[in-house]
């Protein structure tokens, strides 16, 4: 859980909660009554709504945990609790690309260490970090069931495989 | 990706390649929902669950649990909700098959579960899925919305009794969601913390309530089991496993893929060098691990000349197991001693933290190698991971912890020069 602790440390400092909880639109309400619609039990409904705050916000923020407490009738502690434990849950801000990279077995003896190396000298940061203008961050992930068509990065929800240095190139270079 | 049946006609594969095959209208041109009509006109649910005993289907998740005799715990007389739980999670390194199996064909999902839901009488049901595979979250709801429409799903089952609904769920990137109680807490919105078993789910799972948890390949052989009855499914395979297994393939071979081939296939040298084309760039083989990263590694000399059967005993036989069906195929330039410390850093990020051996055992393992890559290595290097492997092994709450011991006490033992070149003499003083 090496990852999930680097997202736990700014929480054992003092997080500020705000008074006020996040608000949003109608479609994204009706959509959050649909997952909630499939549980006989509202706390079910965690994971997809953090990922649908996520969506809407960034990442999960102290108004989206307040928002969520106020949703599912639990405690705020109740969803850090569970946000802290999953890697894909956002805990503080990431770049507008979310760009992992799997270091797993198939994928690093395949050539993950020239696709590391190829993001991060093109995006001048390593991995963990974002760049200055928010657009980019890069993580190294575990096996994301790519392995046949390995080495892979997923940014955001998108897979690209097979990849080779000159592809990381033009696929970074045709993000809008 | 190489897609493709070997030594038998494809089932679970079948309709892989055609145009469209996650529409409904092709995958009932190919005969789809032809068997939740034969369950619903002529059968009980004790005649699927004794049709699946026979059929010998074991669980394709990673334990082989016979999936007719997992039914059949689940308590008829029990007047609370029952479950059926569909494991997505597929987080296991080198496997991907139940990817492809939602990618290409999201109905024969959809139908292995109905069927599975009218045996146990259960009438609301999950697939979990881990979160990275957001986009067959989606393919997985188009198709249930279009089975909605078409009557095969929601109330009165094509115009039968039967009534279930089927939904999509998250998880969110965390390995041990795969384990089927750690699933279930996380279904529940809690962390994924693994339960004390006993109570198995089939007593007391989700929510308290009977639930079966099974691995999306184990659901999708079902509508076949219905069709051709469950003795012939069994002939397809063994005695003790029947029909066909789906096996993800990847590594240093030149046409990785997934591949379904009966159970006890002979034998895992033609498989990897002939089916799949054999070992890239013109190298030898080195290890292969055959069952995802928590099984025992094998050396070439393992495979080579030993016909070793690919089902359940064969492997175990020939020193490994069938896990997850997926094989991680390395050539010579691999180093076991870096594969080793690469699938460590794996369960030590994966552990969930629960209890003490798994989580200190497998962050002090990551801890010694990285002192030897340091240049800190000690002659008794070797022998203290062994060590701590025994602290781990047996001694926690859930197999996570066997798991992560597995690849370790295997590539030791198996590959001693490999970490040999790394232990001796490599102390820089
Ligand atoms: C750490 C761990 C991870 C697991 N991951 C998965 C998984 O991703 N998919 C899966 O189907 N089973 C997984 N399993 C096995 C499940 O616990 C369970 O045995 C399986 O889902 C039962 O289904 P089956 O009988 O159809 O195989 C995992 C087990 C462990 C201990
Ligand atoms: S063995 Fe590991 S994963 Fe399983 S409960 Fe213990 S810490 Fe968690
Ligand atoms: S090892 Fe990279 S996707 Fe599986």
């Amino acid at each position: 859980m090496s990852q999930q602790l680097t997202q736990i440390r700014p929480l054992s400092q003092p997080v500020h909660m705000p008074d006020e909880p996040a608000t949003f639109s109608a479609a994204v309400e009706a959509e959050i009554d649909g997952h909630l619609a499939k549980y006989p039990v509202k706390r079910s409904a965690i994971l997809p709504l953090m990922f649908i705050v996520q969506r809407e916000r960034g990442y999960l923020d102290p108004a989206g945990v307040l928002y969520l407490a106020n949703r599912l009738a639990l405690r705020v502690t109740d969803i850090w609790e569970v946000a802290t434990f999953y890697s894909m849950i956002q805990t503080r801000p990431v770049g507008k690309y979310h760009i992992q990279i799997c270091k797993t077995l198939s994928c690093k003896i395949l050539g993950e260490p020239l696709i590391t190396e190829r993001v991060c000298k093109k995006l001048g940061i390593k991995p963990g970090e974002t760049t200055a203008d928010g657009r980019f961050t890069v993580s190294m992930v575990e096996c994301l069931g790519s392995c046949g068509t390995a080495p892979m990065f997923q940014i955001n929800f998108d897979y690209h495989e097979n990849l080779t240095p000159e592809k990381v190139d033009r696929i970074l270079d045709s993000l809008p | 990706m190489h897609i493709e049946a070997i030594g038998c006609e494809p089932l679970q594969l079948r309709r892989v390649h055609l145009e469209n095959s996650r529409t409904l209208e092709v995958y009932r041109r190919n005969g789809g929902y032809e068997a939740i009509k034969k369950v619903l006109d002529s059968m009980s649910p004790d005649d699927v669950i004794n049709d699946v005993k026979k059929s010998a289907l074991r669980g394709r998740g990673g334990a082989g649990f016979p999936t007719g005799l997992k039914w059949s715990f689940v308590p008829k007389d029990s007047p609370k909700p029952k479950y059926v739980v569909c494991n997505a999670d597929e987080s296991e390194p080198g496997t991907f098959k139940d990817r492809y199996l939602m990618e290409r064909d999201p109905h024969m999902l959809i139908e292995g579960m109905l069927i599975a839901a009218y045996a146990l009488g259960a009438k609301t049901n999950y697939i979990y899925t881990r979160g990275e595979y957001r986009y067959l979250i989606d393919i997985m709801d188009q198709a249930l919305a279009e089975a909605r429409a078409a009557g095969l799903l929601g109330e009165k089952i094509l115009g039968t009794d039967f009534s279930c609904e089927i939904y999509t769920h998250t998880g969110a990137g965390a390995y041990i969601c795969g384990e089927e109680t750690a699933l279930l807490s996380s279904l529940e919105g809690m962390r994924g913390h693994p339960r004390m078993k006993p109570p198995f789910p089939a007593v007391s799972g989700l929510y308290a309530c009977p639930t079966v948890v099974n691995n999306v390949e184990t659901l999708t052989a079902v509508p076949d089991i219905i069709k051709m009855g469950g003795e012939a499914y069994q002939k397809l395979g063994t005695e003790k496993s029947g029909g066909t297994k789906v096996w993800s393939v990847s590594g240093h071979v030149n046409r990785p893929g997934v591949y379904e081939l009966p159970m006890g296939y002979d034998d895992m040298e033609k498989f990897i060098m002939e089916d799949c084309g054999g070992i890239a760039n013109g190298r030898q083989l080195k290890a292969v691990i055959p069952g995802g990263s928590s099984v025992y590694i094998m050396r070439a000399e393992a495979v080579i000349g030993k016909d070793v059967r690919m089902d359940y005993e064969g492997l175990v036989a020939g020193g490994s197991s069938v896990g997850s069906g997926g094989f991680i195929v390395m050539d010579d330039t691999v180093d076991i001693f870096e594969s080793t410390k690469n699938l460590t850093e794996f369960y030590k990020h994966e552990s969930c933290g629960w209890c003490t051996p798994c989580r200190e055992g497998t962050d002090w393992l990551v801890k010694i190698f990285k002192r030897i890559d340091n240049g800190g290595g000690r002659a008794d290097d070797a022998q203290l991971m062994l060590d701590l492997c025994d602290n781990i092994e047996g001694k926690s709450f859930c197999p996570l912890g066997d798991a992560a011991a597995w690849p370790i006490q295997s590539a030791v033992k198996r590959f001693p020069e490999d970490f040999a070149k790394h232990l001796v003499g490599s102390r820089k003083e």
